[in-house]
């Protein structure tokens, strides 16, 4: 089971705490040692996913936020996630709880291509 | 006289070079002359020489306008006053001595294809009293299945919003290269389009005078930046039997220039924001230059089609 959140700026503002604490839970979940939620993030940049490939274990949420002034979507090319257009400051969350590689890029400018890879049981 | 006609641009120092120099003279507009197929910049011109050329050739041919790239809902810091700059585009337009058969807009009429965008775009677009022939850009179909746009401008359209129409002998083509794009790819435009494309020419004599209009270039002006469409080269090739063929885009916020064969392409300034020339910036978004620069940046474009001389001259020109 999947879900999939919009996160507009001020709810991000409010929940970065948890968001960082989500960060931080997030290297021992890569170790295999706890199930705590764990997070990461994408930046938008400069018409760039950064990082272009990340691997992250089952259940992570991955939140992209666009710093361009010019809006991009995270789009996966095989359809398990789409983000609306994202403006300047905007993100988009998705929780992946599947192993796989999912490639995604920006609708709008698809020579913005990237990568993710979830891992079951990395060590 | 630098010559303003050139390849495919590199991004090497030399060509990026070259295009500043074509930006620095649209500060006070180019006069172009089509002629046989190769374009020649004649030189500097001022806006009453651009408007006397107009005026005069308007007579016997047909002169129309390009408009493209409002943004309209862009507030960033490169243009905070997409509206104003788009109302002085349309103030130039209403001021020429004579006025033009109508008016193309390649497309990003908005910035985020929202409603207000579009009604903001539409008001101030209407204040020139012109017909409009739009096509899309990509920040104009961010909305679910391009409905927005669709409603207002897709009547009488096929597909995503393609479409042809003639005017004094002249034969123009409206393409959508901005939907269905695929990833790690360009401007699309999509095999059912391209079909219709063929079915619209079949019949046509070679002789009669081509413009295509799309929003991203059909040429590939700059591929790392999505500069480009993955399969205009299928419909230049529709088009190679025509004597002249004339290729209108926008999308990269600044005036080029190549010509091959018969088909010379040309892109046109923004009104919203300029963007780098290829290369020299680590991404094509918004360029931000002084304040009192930004308007040598942004512009219009008027082409002339003279009857019997099988010649078009494009005049870009600024809202400096």
């Amino acid at each position: 089971m999947t879900s999939r959140t919009e996160v507009s700026k001020s709810v991000l503002r409010r929940f970065g705490v948890a968001v960082l604490l989500g960060l931080a839970l997030a290297a021992p979940a890569a170790r295999g040692e706890t199930s705590a939620p764990a997070a990461a993030k994408v930046s938008i940049d400069n018409f760039t996913f950064s990082p272009d490939r990340l691997t992250v274990a089952p259940g992570t949420t991955v939140t992209w936020t666009n710093a361009d002034d010019i809006p991009h979507t995270v789009v996966a090319t095989g359809k398990a996630f789409r983000s609306k257009a994202l403006d300047t400051d905007d993100s988009f969350a998705f929780t992946f709880t599947t192993p796989g590689t999912f490639d995604y890029f920006c609708s709008l400018h698809p020579h913005m291509h990237a990568t993710i890879v979830v891992e079951a049981g990395r060590s | 006289m630098t010559r303003h006609d050139r390849d495919t641009v590199t991004g090497d120092g030399q060509t990026r070079r070259k295009v500043l120099e074509c930006m620095t003279w649209a500060g006070t507009g180019v006069l172009w002359t089509v002629s046989g197929g190769v374009p020649r910049a004649l030189g500097l011109i001022d806006q009453a020489q651009a408007q006397t050329q107009s005026q005069t050739s308007g007579q016997d041919g047909l002169t129309f306008l390009q408009i493209s790239d409002s943004h309209i809902g862009f507030d960033k810091a490169a243009n905070p006053a997409t509206s104003r700059t788009l109302e002085e585009a349309i103030g130039r337009v209403k001021a020429l001595p004579a006025k033009p058969a109508f008016m193309i807009h390649t497309g990003d009429i908005t910035h985020l294809s929202k409603a207000a965008e579009f009604d903001d775009a539409d008001h101030i677009i209407g204040g020139a009293r012109l017909d409009v022939h739009y096509v899309p850009g990509e920040h104009d179909v961010i909305d679910e299945e391009a409905k927005l746009y669709r409603e207002r401008y897709g009547r009488g359209t096929k597909g995503a919003g393609w479409y042809s129409l003639d005017a004094s002998g002249v034969h123009f083509i409206g393409l959508v290269n901005v939907v269905d794009l695929k990833s790690g790819g360009l401007g699309n435009l999509g095999p059912d389009q391209l079909a219709w494309l063929a079915d619209d020419l079949a019949g046509r004599s070679a002789e009669t005078p081509i413009v295509v209009f799309a929003h991203i270039p059909l040429w590939a002006v700059y591929p790392a930046w999505g500069w480009g469409t993955d399969d205009g080269g299928r419909a230049l090739s529709l088009l190679a039997r025509f004597g002249s063929v004339t290729v209108l885009n926008g999308h990269i916020h600044q005036v080029m220039q190549k010509v091959e064969g018969n088909v010379t392409f040309h892109t046109a300034c923004s009104t919203a924001f300029p963007q780098p020339a290829p290369g020299a910036a680590p991404s094509p978004g918004p360029l931000k230059v002084a304040d009192d620069k930004l308007r040598t940046k942004l512009g219009l474009s008027s082409v002339t089609f003279r009857r019997g001389e099988q010649r078009l001259a494009i005049i870009d020109q600024t809202l400096a």
